[in-house]
């Protein structure tokens, strides 16, 4: 019992571990990082193993797989060990998580954040979205393809530079 | 059946359904008609994938003898998959691919809308994330509907072709057998009277708006639920569990 109290005044706080982890990168979006996009939720000891609690932007994204192995790697570089790492599904991932910050950094990327609210019933076969050109700034932009170069995304052009270019879609 | 083994067999029917039309959807991969389609494609079924996989997991936890998501994808022989006989179709032209996406779509939104708000959390966990996927899946393939229907004298023809030809599966999914009434009279399932009334009202608007003719043929197709399935559904599996099943031990 003694050696395992000592254990646990060794091993860093939470709070910290929480911005180790926060810097961890998306591998498909590499400027935004897992605490940009909302996908960390919770860092928690149980007795001397760490677990960490992740929620998938998409139910088959790719990406997970990565932030997994990259989150095991950033806290075994630290002396973490051991860790798991659980995906949680409820409550559902929404681009409403994703940081200020986060969005100024997707757009000076060349990716069009999220804009509004996600859709809801009304807009389903409405209108899409016209975001802002991240380039130009120009409103008058026409989408091309529901879905861009990953499933978060939708491909559009900038009538306006006639640049194309990903937004990332509200849900 | 024991309680564990309707949810087994009902989740059975969630996952598969999205396996299947996953699979099927890659078989894209490489033949799509333009670039932007091919991305699109492969990215629903990459979300359909996704989802099979929360659906499987939570299958084999209810089925309870230690078999994982895996093992239920990739072993399990044709008579026991539960996937209605629409997703196992093959893809067809670009308008019969399109057909049997919107068929889908418009029923696999309002189902897991109501899944969303199931009794058991876990079920109501994984629909509340898929169900806007499905909702964006929806926009999509209704769209290409139209699109292809009040488009060019050919694409209007192939596109009444399709939805003729994949209408008598269209059925099966909108209608109710004993396990469908015994899920929701556990408060787990949906109420598949709900979802077809759902599913009509998309199915009319996009139909209209397309300048397609709705079929009358009132006759369909049904055993995909029961595990009576089409030839099409052995050559898929045999593609998709070659390897697995050929290298048991093999690992990613």
């Amino acid at each position: 019992m003694r050696a395992g109290s000592q254990a646990s005044e060794r091993r860093p706080s939470v709070e910290l571990i929480r911005q180790w982890l926060e810097s961890v990168a998306d591998p498909e979006i590499p400027v935004l990082t897992i605490g940009d996009l909302g996908v960390l939720q919770d860092v928690r000891w149980e007795d001397d193993r760490l677990v960490v609690t992740i929620t998938p932007t998409y139910s088959g994204c790719p990406a997970m797989q990565t932030i997994r192995t990259d989150i095991v790697a950033t806290l075994r570089a630290r002396g973490v060990e051991p860790v798991q790492v659980l995906e949680r599904h409820a409550p559902a991932w929404t681009t409403d998580w994703m940081s200020d910050e986060g969005k100024r950094k997707l757009r000076e990327y060349g990716i069009a954040p999220p804009e509004g609210r996600p859709a809801s019933r009304a807009v389903l076969f409405g209108a899409p979205a016209q975001p802002a050109c991240p380039r130009c700034g120009s409103r008058e932009s026409e989408q091309l393809s529901e879905f861009g170069s990953t499933a978060c995304k939708a491909h559009y052009r900038c009538k306006s530079c006639l640049e194309p270019f990903d937004y990332f879609k509200c849900i | 059946m024991t309680i564990n083994k309707q949810q087994y067999r009902y989740l059975l029917r969630l996952g598969d359904n999205a396996l299947v039309l996953g699979q099927r959807l890659c078989e894209w991969i490489g033949h799509a008609p333009v670039l932007e389609e091919e991305l699109a494609t492969a990215n629903v079924a990459l979300d359909l994938i996704g989802q099979a996989t929360a659906w499987l997991e939570l299958a084999a936890a209810r089925r309870g003898d230690g078999v994982d998501a895996d093992r239920l994808a990739f072993h399990r022989d044709v008579m026991d998959f539960q996937n209605v006989l629409l997703v196992e179709q093959p893809n067809g032209d670009y308008a019969h691919t399109i057909a049997r996406q919107f068929f889908f779509d418009a029923f696999h939104y309002p189902l897991l809308e109501q899944l969303a708000c199931s009794q058991d959390e876990q079920v109501a966990g994984i629909a509340a994330k898929a169900v806007k996927e499905a909702r964006y899946h929806l926009r999509r393939s209704g769209e290409w509907v139209i699109r292809l229907g009040d488009g060019t004298e050919e694409s209007h023809q192939r596109m009444q072709q399709a939805v003729d030809a994949l209408w008598m599966y269209t059925g099966e999914m909108l209608a109710a057998d004993e396990l469908d009434q015994a899920m929701l009279a556990q408060g787990l399932g949906a109420d598949l009277a709900q979802a077809a009334k759902a599913w009509q009202g998309y199915v009319d608007e996009v139909l209209a708006e397309a300048t397609l003719t709705r079929p009358s043929q009132k006759w369909m197709q049904q055993g995909g639920k029961q595990g009576r399935h089409s030839e099409h559904l052995g050559y898929l599996l045999a593609e998709m569990q070659f390897l697995p099943r050929a290298y048991p031990d093999a690992r990613w």
